[in-house]
């Protein structure tokens, strides 16, 4: 019963907040519907008892994404209205639902089949996180290293994209000036 | 009033469709890059449901590594992002459509 309630409140709440953020012109609307909806999205996985998922959903989305985020739109500066030339709604809309129902159709197939056994069985007597623990560092050992790696290379890209030539504003030169600057500082 | 697999599959449906839209929809950038964080998280509830009705921790796993996807896309898409945005004071999608480099 509990369950339901939880279920059905978080869906209605995360559904509605994240229409308000593809549907809003307001970029910093858009910014705080979609906080609130990844917020709540931790919800499901506390219900679901994947309660590390929940705790990385909070500190990962909430905390570092978003921040990025906001400070992009500082960046930025969309605090006014994002005027933006909309397309045919009904035919995005249509697009939309028909691709995601295709999307549903390929990825659930599998699962109407009967015969789908557990790899990594889940044990009653330990902690979620504990589980998470030991599969992600025995049998997932590789792609986590790997993901490692992929996040040292974003955050590289980032510094190196976001921080070069932080003191000139690329957009009041020309094109021959930019690469003057960057002629001088090959040398 | 059971809560099934299927549910927390419809909710990801529709989550899904909500993303699918926005991205259809959005000309601004960084509004583009809101939508798609939406496409991501709703994949990661299917997983995570999943996972939980099949007493298995793939899902679980798998959830974990599109977060970090999603966390380095988003590094590197607002760093591209702020180049072009210096160079040329926009970040409307119909504007950068002409391929002149």
């Amino acid at each position: 019963m509990f369950e339901a309630v939880s279920f059905y409140l978080f869906a209605f709440l995360v559904i509605v907040s994240f229409w308000i953020a593809v549907t809003t012109s307001q970029a910093l609307y858009a910014l705080t519907a979609l906080a609130a909806g990844m917020i709540l999205i931790s919800g499901f996985y506390f219900t679901l008892g994947a309660d590390f998922l929940g705790a990385i959903q909070i500190i990962v989305y909430s905390g570092a994404v978003l921040a990025l985020y906001a400070f992009g739109m500082m960046f930025f500066d969309t605090t006014r209205n994002v005027k933006e030339k909309n397309p045919n709604k009904l035919i995005v809309g249509t697009l939309a639902v028909l691709a995601t129902v295709l999307t549903l159709a390929i990825v659930a197939a599998p699962l109407v089949s009967q015969n789908i056994v557990a790899f990594y069985p889940s044990v009653e007597s330990v902690g979620n996180t504990q589980q998470v623990g030991v599969v992600l560092f025995t049998k997932y050992l590789v792609p986590f290293e790997v993901a490692a790696v992929m996040l040292l290379v974003a955050m590289i890209a980032g510094i190196v994209l976001a921080g070069k030539k932080m003191d000139v504003s690329l957009t009041k030169l020309g094109e021959d000036e930019i690469e003057k600057h960057e002629a001088q500082e090959l040398n | 009033m059971e809560i099934t697999l299927n549910h927390y599959l419809a909710l990801a449906t529709i989550l899904f469709g909500i993303g699918l839209y926005g991205v259809m929809r959005r000309k601004n950038l960084l509004m583009l890059f809101f939508a798609t964080e939406i496409l991501l998280n709703s994949v990661n509830i299917g997983f995570a449901a999943i996972s939980h009705y099949y007493g298995d921790l793939t899902g679980q796993m798998f959830a974990f590594f599109v977060i970090a996807i999603a966390a380095s896309e988003v590094a590197v898409g607002l760093g591209l992002l702020i180049v072009w945005y210096k160079r040329h004071n926009s970040i409307d999608l119909d504007e950068m459509s002409l391929m002149r480099g």
